[in-house]
């Protein structure tokens, strides 16, 4: 068991024709991924060879989902078609939308984001702008490295694809259920709580790490939702403690506006509610062992 | 991107809004035919993105043309607060009776944008919020739906806009929504939005910030960047598609990711406490897919950044490769020297995850000097720290 992506996940691409599409579809296969398809409209009908695996070409998400059972798709449009790739994909109720496109615009993403909610939220949707969902050593479905660790007890969260890169490689001895990109924009559909919620159910995850960085309030309000809802141990981190207001850092959510969206500010909401916040990344890897060793 | 206020001043012209008839100058001759062609009196602004200008002398009124240079003369190339005056914007006075407070913003938290609208403007409005919340009215806004009219009076009502300009506030309000919609804005703030003696309203002041992953549909946008306050470092990097910050200390960043770039600089700067107080002296992410020629574009832009003393290539392949990462250091080096410029500045890389081995191998075998490799990203941090403190 893991969270939202599972062995038997099936999984389709929006974009698989395209350069980054085929790219990674290629990738998720040689991960053990179950992909089952991709959708371009143009191509629909033909199928695609990755090293030996045919995969069919569907003309729409709905079309894809009602021939292979897909209940996840990995969307690689380019940010231009990102809103209606997204849109197509909550029309046809799939479980769980995977958006890994940097550049979409906010509005675009505002948009989408309230048409799932009055469509009453049967997508889950993961970014935009993020490295995707790993369930190590069951399915991969976005751009994360599926060989840095195994499958273990640990559950992470993170706003940065690099970083969760970097901590499942601190942590590869122990392992994880499922590793979970967010994203670092400032509009996103899948949150730190959703994934904290999720977590917390799962009989296979004992500790969670969560990254958070400069920018907005969600790390602020996962300390609440912790403080209430979490009895399993977090153990966080915070990067940009020495970035300047005002200044964008990569991800186009990562500012600090005024007062507001400091690592401070975070990291003292955090421990506030019993999470423990490491200085570095290899210091909060620490952390996590320490936890994990004493059970 | 934020805009200045004559920049927020003529789009909100362009999108039919109520603004006051104005220009901007560069120097004072552009001031005079502006003076002239507004005629009577004028106000002029200093262009800063920066708060408390009035206070630093930078808004004054003038009577005709001579006085529209004085004053333009006087403001342009005033410093404030760091900030140094290129341009002025000219416009006709207003016979103010009453201010305003109107916006719209991203709601990171709520997923979606937000109204606030108070009729307590000409202040900070947090302050306003702060002291007399009653006077604040926040109203979300669905980003499929927008503001129409009824969504408008709904706001003008709950924000208790008077009778007399309840209509006008209203057609301002849905008239901004849909310039906010269409210039792809994150913030489009109106204070004061003020109302005349004539009871006319109109809207005296412009903050707007632009979202530049939205570029691609805003041609026009680019034009809105101000060449003469761009970095010249983060102008090479932009050219280069980089993503490029200057900031004020020593050590020279490079690494792939912007999380990983963001923790690098916490990293670097906790190791700068022990050796000499040394700083970050940018963040760049060279992206999760990273060529050799992009290392090589990266390593030249921080090289030459003459306050950076070492570097420190800090990279977690994931989709990157290592080894590519490495010929990308060997081959900008080697890039460099043909050039003729003398790399003197030590470079400390860190390379872990995809192809790692690989590419410490190319590293140790290209046998130069100035490359030091360490295999922990605190360890590395550390030494670049050093050899920054020792090169200062």
């Amino acid at each position: 068991m893991a969270i939202w992506l599972t062995k038997d996940s099936k999984v389709i691409v929006q974009g698989m024709t395209g350069s980054e599409g085929s790219k990674h579809t290629r990738r998720m296969l040689a991960a053990g991924t179950n992909v089952v398809g991709g959708v371009n409209p143009r191509k629909a009908g033909t199928t695609v060879d990755f090293d030996g695996t045919e995969l069919p070409v569907f003309a729409s998400v709905a079309d894809a989902m009602k021939d292979t059972g897909a209940d996840v798709t990995v969307i690689f449009v380019p940010p231009q078609f990102t809103k209606g790739a997204v849109i197509e994909a909550i029309d046809a109720e799939i479980p769980l939308a995977v958006v890994i496109t940097e550049g979409v615009p906010v509005h675009d993403t505002a948009a989408f984001w309230a048409y799932n909610v009055a469509k009453g939220e049967r997508t889950r949707v993961i970014g935009p702008n993020c490295p995707g969902i790993a369930s190590p050593g069951a399915s991969n479905a976005g751009i994360i490295p599926a060989d840095i660790t195994g499958t273990g007890r640990i559950g992470l969260v993170s706003k940065s694809g690099t970083l969760t890169y970097q901590m499942m490689y601190e942590l590869r001895d122990i392992g994880f259920s499922t590793c979970v990109g967010i994203g670092g924009d400032p509009i996103i559909g899948t949150t730190h709580i959703d994934a904290l919620a999720a977590f917390e159910a799962d009989p296979d995850t004992d500790a969670i790490v969560m990254i958070g960085e400069i920018g907005g309030d969600a790390e602020e309000r996962a300390a609440e939702f912790i403080k209430a809802n979490v009895t399993k141990p977090v153990v966080g981190y915070i990067a940009g403690f020495t970035a300047p207001p005002g200044k964008t850092m990569g991800h186009a959510g990562a500012i600090i506006s005024g007062s507001a969206g400091t690592a401070d500010a975070k990291k003292v909401a955090l421990e506030a509610v019993g999470v423990k916040v490491g200085k570095t990344p290899t210091e909060t890897a620490k952390l996590m062992r320490e936890i994990m060793s004493g059970r | 991107m934020d805009l200045y206020e004559y920049q927020g001043r003529d789009l909100f012209e362009r999108h039919g809004l109520p603004v006051l008839a104005g220009g901007v100058a560069t120097t004072p001759e552009e001031a005079r035919a502006i003076a002239e062609r507004l005629g009577g009196r004028v106000v002029v602004k200093a262009q800063v993105k920066v708060g408390g200008r009035g206070k630093a002398g930078g808004v004054k009124l003038a009577e005709g043309a001579e006085e529209t240079v004085a004053r333009a003369t006087d403001i342009l190339g005033m410093d404030i607060k760091g900030h140094t005056v290129h341009k002025v914007m000219i416009t006709v006075t207003a016979d103010v009776a009453e201010e305003y407070y109107f916006s719209y913003l991203l709601d990171r938290a709520n997923r979606t944008f937000l109204c606030i609208a108070s009729v307590a403007g000409g202040m900070d409005i947090e302050q306003v919020a702060a002291e007399t919340p009653e006077k604040v009215v926040k109203a979300p806004i669905d980003a499929v739906e927008g503001v129409d009219e009824a969504k408008a009076r709904e706001i003008v009502s709950a924000a208790g806009f008077p009778a007399e300009v309840a209509d006008q506030v209203v057609e301002a309000a849905v008239g901004l929504w849909q310039a906010f919609v269409a210039e792809d804005a994150t913030l489009v703030e109106v204070n004061p939005l003020a109302k005349t003696k004539d009871g006319k309203l109109l809207l005296l002041d412009a903050k707007i910030s632009l979202d530049e992953n939205a570029g691609f549909r805003h041609p026009d946008h680019e034009a809105l960047v101000d060449q003469a306050t761009v970095d010249p470092l983060e102008q090479a990097a932009k050219e280069k598609d980089l993503n490029y910050v200057k900031l004020d200390g020593e050590v020279g960043i490079i690494g792939n990711g912007a999380g990983l770039v963001m923790s690098t600089l916490d990293v670097v700067a906790y190791a700068g406490e022990r050796h000499g107080n040394v700083k970050p002296a940018n963040f760049l992410d060279i992206g999760g897919g990273a060529s050799a020629a992009v290392m090589a574009n990266g390593l030249e832009i921080v090289l030459s950044d003459p306050a950076v003393k070492s570097v420190f290539v800090n990279v977690f392949g994931g989709i990157t490769a290592c080894d590519a990462v490495a010929n990308g250091i060997v081959q900008a080096l080697a890039l460099l020297e043909q050039r003729g410029e003398q790399v003197t500045k030590p470079l400390v890389v860190r390379l872990d995850g995809n192809n790692a081995e690989a590419g410490r191998a190319i590293l140790d075998g290209a046998n130069n000097p100035l490359i030091e490799r360490v295999d922990t990203m605190d360890g590395a941090a550390e030494r670049a720290a050093e050899l920054a403190a020792a090169g200062v």
